[in-house]
């Protein structure tokens, strides 16, 4: 057991423990900590794969704007100490079931892909990142999707304000 | 090849331990006269009516989710930024492209009042 | 003299490796020793930071500053922290504890982060991450997390609305100070903070991009928390914020992050503007380089005080106004003009330094017009509402 596995193996078991903690916590505000522990354990996952830029992106999209907007629309929509009390119903067991059930199937699935089980592949060397860089400008690659992307941006950013502005502010709007 | 990041496997758990150690002696050397009115909330002095919530304010939440816009906007240029030195000029129009379409985005909350602190 | 920082950490490996350890076993016991002394180096010095900055800050005011305890006051700060040990943490009813106890950790941890990257001198450094840049973003957003954490778990609705406007104005202010870290980015080639600093060899990115630097230090001024956007800890105004439920040593921990970051502002800017250890002479000894380093770090941190103890506080609604409708498309203006005005300079074969620098003044210029206009626009505005309200006044009066 190299080091490597042994870290690989401590990061897989806190994400998923801070997964099902995510669902089973009483207080809300936990559940999206426990969300924000989980995400970490992704980035750690995405170093030991040498996918250093992916990792930051991690943190800095997932942790450091997206659950904070969790938290945000957590709190800004409960009565934030007074939060607590069931959050399962009587029939999680059957939700269990089909969870464990459908993985199983995946499971199945993917070990006869012929992939599976193959020597390692020689992961990238560092410098991949500039790679990424001109993929995504150039015309036969990524180019497309790239603006696409920003299309996207732009249409999330215009329904979001849509949807969270409240109503009755369309008259009183403009510079 | 994960060699750069054991410096800051190990600085990171470093820097939680010692203010926790900082924290520790302070809770152990001061005193402790716990009674009813410390436990209370702070409040300026006066009384706390009511359950701790607070009203719903847009305007935080805007900010936010304008903020994770420009943050996944950010993030997509820094792969363009680092392959600079090799682009021809097309392909660094292509990145001002993406650019200038989200700054029209921030124009667009701009003009539609969503940048007002009411 | 030679690379006295490689000679200490080759003569430590061949310590250990002569007790018997395996080679790879040292390199990473020097590496978790680095890291120890670094966290500790950083948080002492602390000690002597805060008693500095107060020290100049009563100098900008027109008094001493603390000078009773020791010579010129420097043990100010551990008589302070011996107090703070002395008071009583008064632990508040309803409070979250895990995340209550968890939060000022989280913050100081996220500022002692930041340093793995940074080069001290050449060959002196933490670590060389090819994301360094990001990753600074990264662990910043961690100390974000840290105050909303405290806030909530205090069981205040003060100390949550607290929290909540200071986790608006530093999330706000990370656009700008991540849309101009896109320009080291490209004058360097790379993320790099290492790399950073080796490409400053014949300029400094600041005289390349002087808005852009501009542009940053406001921001990161602005993320610390520093005056004049020290509204998260606004003294007179929401009594402390959101760390009003915390007491003794744990408050002393947000007052150290705080500090700290202070100072690591004055270092990253000046390692990714201001060329970090460069200087005549500090590739041959780099015990020269640790102290242009420090040098240039100070002289930026003194900046951050001068400012402090210049401008009064801003509002929070001025404050998001300058983020969102002055910093923000400044930068995104910035980062499309650079790109565009250094890739056609090497295509033409122009002077990059020229080309960037007359790019910059053009766009000072157009800033400050239209910053002009919209001032000339605002009081002509004041003078008519003030003239309606003469008017009707004069016309009750009769």
């Amino acid at each position: 057991m190299t080091v490597l596995q042994i870290v690989f193996l401590v990061t897989g078991l806190v994400t998923l423990l801070a997964g099902v903690m995510v669902v089973a916590s009483p207080k809300l505000v936990h559940a999206a900590l426990w969300l924000i522990v989980s995400l970490a354990g992704v980035a750690v996952l995405f170093v030991l794969l040498n996918a250093n830029f992916l990792a930051v992106v991690q943190v800095v999209v997932y942790i450091g704007a997206i659950a904070i907007l969790v938290i945000f629309a957590v709190m800004l929509t409960r009565r934030v100490m007074a939060d607590s009390g069931p959050t399962h119903n009587p029939t999680w067991w059957l939700a269990l079931v089909s969870a464990l059930v459908l993985f199983g199937g995946l499971l199945a699935l993917i070990t006869q892909l012929p992939a599976f089980g193959a020597t390692e592949a020689a992961l990238p060397a560092t410098d991949s990142l500039a790679d990424l860089g001109t993929s995504l400008v150039d015309v036969n690659r990524y180019l497309v999707p790239f603006e696409v992307a920003s299309v996207l941006l732009l249409a999330a950013l215009v329904g979001a304000m849509a949807v969270a502005r409240p109503a009755g502010e369309d008259e009183e709007s403009g510079a | 090849m994960h060699d750069p990041w054991v410096f800051v496997a190990f600085l990171l758990p470093i820097g939680l331990l010692l203010p926790a150690v900082a924290v520790l002696m302070g809770i152990l050397l001061g005193p402790r006269k716990p009674n009813a009115i410390k436990g209370t909330t702070y409040e300026c002095g006066i009384e706390t009516v009511g359950d701790t919530w607070v009203q719903f304010r847009a305007s935080y939440y805007i900010f936010a989710l304008i903020f994770v816009v420009f943050d996944v906007e950010a993030v997509f240029l820094f792969p363009w930024a680092v392959a600079y030195n090799r682009m021809e000029l097309y392909m660094v129009l292509e990145g001002v492209l993406f650019l200038l379409i989200l700054a029209a985005g921030l124009l667009y909350a701009w003009r539609k009042g969503a940048l007002e602190w009411v | 003299m030679g690379d006295p920082f490689g000679i200490i950490g080759r003569w430590l490996i061949d310590l250990v490796t002569g007790l018997g350890m395996e080679p790879g076993a040292a390199l990473t016991l020097l590496r978790f020793l680095g890291a120890a002394i670094l966290a500790t180096v950083l948080l002492l010095a602390c000690f002597f930071l805060i008693v500095a900055e107060r020290k100049l800050l009563g100098r900008f005011q027109d008094r001493y500053g603390p000078n009773r305890v020791g010579p010129w006051g420097v043990f100010q700060t551990v008589a302070d922290f011996v107090k703070l040990i002395g008071k009583e943490i008064v632990i508040p009813d309803g409070i979250d504890k895990p995340v209550y106890w968890l939060a000022p950790l989280l913050v100081v941890m996220s500022v002692v982060g930041i340093w793995a990257v940074v080069p001290f001198a050449p060959g002196f450094r933490g670590t060389d991450l090819n994301v360094g840049v990001l990753y600074i973003v990264s662990i910043g957003a961690i100390g974000t997390l840290g105050i909303i954490m405290a806030g909530w778990s205090s069981n205040n609705k003060f100390a949550l609305l607290g929290a909540f406007r200071a986790v608006a104005q530093l999330v706000s202010y990370e656009i700008p100070m991540v849309l101009t870290l896109l320009i080291p980015t490209m004058l360097a080639g790379s993320m790099g903070v290492t790399a950073i600093v080796e490409a400053q060899k014949d300029l400094w990115f600041i005289a390349a991009a002087p808005l852009a630097a501009a542009v940053f230090l406001i921001s990161s001024v602005a993320e610390n928390g520093r005056a004049p956007f020290d509204l998260m800890e606004g003294e007179s105004e929401i009594v402390a914020g959101f760390n009003i439920e915390y007491g003794g040593l744990a408050f002393g921990m947000f007052y150290v992050g705080e500090f700290l970051h202070a100072f690591t502002v004055g270092v990253l800017f000046s390692t990714l503007f201001l060329g970090g250890w460069r200087g005549p002479g500090a590739e041959a000894y780099p015990l020269l380089g640790l102290v242009y380093f420090f040098a240039k770090a100070l002289a930026v941190w003194f900046l951050t005080i001068w400012v402090r103890g210049s401008f009064p506080r801003v509002r929070i609604d001025q404050l998001l106004a300058l983020n969102w409708k002055f910093l923000t498309p400044l930068a995104l203006v910035i980062v499309a003009l650079t790109a565009v005005v250094d890739k056609m300079a090497a295509e033409q074969g122009w002077s990059q330094l020229l080309s960037l620098l007359a790019a910059n003044a053009v766009l000072a210029l157009v800033m400050f017009a239209v910053l002009g206009a919209y001032g000339r626009s605002v009081r002509r505005r004041e003078e008519k509402l003030r003239g309606n309200a003469a008017a009707l006044q004069a016309g009750s009066a009769r």
